[in-house]
């Protein structure tokens, strides 16, 4: 198993943590992770992304152009990056932000609306974590069980509060997938 | 032990801690800010030293100065601001003073870019300062070696009274991986007491350290002598690396991030029936000159392909010393911070392969 993940938004919406949440997940169920960031100027107000490999075997490059999956959470993100992706690979698109379709006919796309469900549990900054949900659903990476650990030591002593919250979108996330 | 996901910069930070780091001086550039960043939190919590100096030059100066009173001293930059320190490196030769220098690389020259880069190879193994002097030079391509090579280093240096350096390009710094913290070999470290400025404590004399020699005589004795300690230096400390060599008609020379970009291109060239290595330096200097002259004399070795992020390419100079004509050399650079992909490198090597047959 090798995945070569591109998450990418604008700085803020979470596209780095999601990110380190897979590459923890992963490294947590001994998998060779490694997670790369763009780092620069389009930090500020522009687009920030990272690449992420998670693989059974160790890893050489942490850095490609092409990806098994994209995870696209503003349209720029999507314009750059759709092109990159492999043939039968994947888009997970935050369709609250893109208004637009995937435009490759070999990709599976799906389409999460993802600050309209973090909104609707209570807490717009958990868009990310229902992006998690989405992605582990669709293309089992990792276990949801890992994540789900994760996240509670994540928010460990006075962020408790913060767990049944995340979890939740999670779990709503997953439920995106059929 | 378990392992932890750690930021490259943060990571060696935390392994010069770990390493009985004393005092650390820096000033932040990207992509090296987390050192100094993370260096202002944690040192102070273990009662050590942390300063954000007023400029480079003020930093190596302070190292000079805590290193000289026998503590081990640390200061990072990115490649102008480690420009910027030649001088201060040149003295800390100079006066036989230990310390751990890091360079987290980007594109040059002068501001270049933020982004990664390879172009200070000449700087840290010819010396960007005046005088003849060598420094060990680690490179590590993954942050396990990154957090193993920082600690190594203080005791590189103390061993041999000399600065140590640990050069990586800006990915390094930035990307996570995982890592165990685990033990280092244990070296015989001399003791400080016979040159640390520590006071009288009963003897005579006070140490005094210092580079100037204004007796030629005595400067060629002190040189002599350094150059003595480089030898044992060139003799102790190199070290490399030879993945899928064995039988390799192709051999790529890298270093840091476009030699694990190799790996990922052996993999795509094998699976097509291209037989390719890699030989990756991880000392700089000393360089494994002589490990890749026997590489190159193999009969299955048909030609070497340099890699590096510099458009001139200034590791292949080490490369010629070591191929000695051999076998013929070409290279591929990206440069301003750009980093090569697997896919130019595939290309490459398939026309080293053409042009050899």
């Amino acid at each position: 198993m090798k995945k070569s993940i591109i998450i990418s938004g604008f700085g803020g919406q979470g596209a780095l943590a999601i990110g380190k949440n897979l590459a923890e997940a992963g490294m947590t169920e001994g998998l060779y992770v490694t997670w790369a960031p763009s780092y620069g100027p389009e930090m500020r107000g522009g687009t920030a992304n990272c690449s992420v490999v998670l693989s059974d075997e160790p890893i050489g490059s942490p850095v490609f152009n092409t990806s098994t999956e994209l995870i696209a959470l503003n349209e720029p993100s999507l314009a750059k990056f759709e092109s990159g992706v492999l043939p039968g690979g994947t888009v997970f698109v935050n369709s609250n932000v893109i208004s637009e379709k995937i435009h490759r006919d070999d990709l599976t796309a799906y389409y999460i609306p993802c600050n309209t469900i973090a909104l609707e549990i209570g807490n717009e900054k958990v868009a990310n974590m229902v992006m998690l949900g989405a992605y582990v659903a669709a293309t089992g990476a990792v276990k949801p069980e890992t994540i789900e650990t994760m996240i509670q030591e994540m928010f460990a002593g006075a962020k408790a509060k913060f767990i049944p919250l995340n979890i939740e979108a999670f779990h709503r996330g997953m439920a995106c997938i059929g | 032990m378990a392992k932890e996901l750690w930021k490259g910069n943060e990571a060696i930070a935390e392994a010069a801690i770990r390493a009985g780091c004393d005092c650390y001086f820096g000033y932040p550039i990207t992509p090296q800010s987390e050192v100094p960043e993370y260096m202002s939190a944690h040192m102070p919590k273990h009662g050590r030293i942390f300063v954000q100096a007023e400029s480079e030059l003020a930093a190596i100066n302070m190292v000079y100065g805590a290193a000289g009173c026998g503590m081990r001293a640390m200061t990072s930059s990115s490649s102008p601001g480690i420009s910027l320190k030649q001088e201060g490196i040149s003295y800390l030769i100079g006066s036989e003073i230990p310390a751990v220098i890091v360079n987290c690389m980007r594109g040059g020259p002068g501001l270049g870019t933020i982004q990664p880069g390879q172009s200070d190879y000449y700087q840290a193994t010819r010396g960007g300062g005046n005088g003849d002097y060598r420094t060990v030079v680690l490179s590590p391509a993954n942050i396990q070696e990154a957090v193993d090579y920082v600690q190594e280093a203080f005791d590189i240096a103390d061993q041999y009274r000399n600065p140590v350096m640990v050069v990586m390009d800006g990915m390094i710094g930035q990307m996570m991986e995982p890592i165990e913290w685990r033990e280092i070999p244990k070296r015989n470290l001399p003791s400080k007491d016979s040159w640390a400025t520590t006071g009288r404590k009963g003897r005579a004399e006070h140490n005094t350290l210092n580079s100037l020699y204004i007796e030629p005589e005595l400067c060629d004795v002190h040189n002599q002598n350094l150059s003595r300690k480089f030898a044992e230096m060139e003799k102790n400390e190199v070290r490399w690396e030879e993945i899928r060599c064995d039988d390799a008609e192709i051999v790529i020379t890298a270093y840091g991030t476009p030699a694990r970009i190799a790996l990922t291109a052996i993999e795509v060239l094998r699976s097509e029936g291209i037989k390719v290595g890699l030989f990756r330096p991880i000392t700089l200097w000393p360089f494994p000159e002589k490990a890749l002259h026997e590489l190159a004399g193999k009969d299955h070795v048909k030609a070497i392909l340099d890699v590096e992020m510099s458009s001139t390419g200034q590791m292949i100079d080490d490369i010629r010393l070591g191929v000695e004509g051999q076998k013929p050399i070409s290279f591929l650079g990206r440069a301003g911070g750009v980093i090569p992909t697997v896919e130019e490198m595939v290309e490459a090597v398939k026309n080293t392969l053409k042009e050899v047959q």
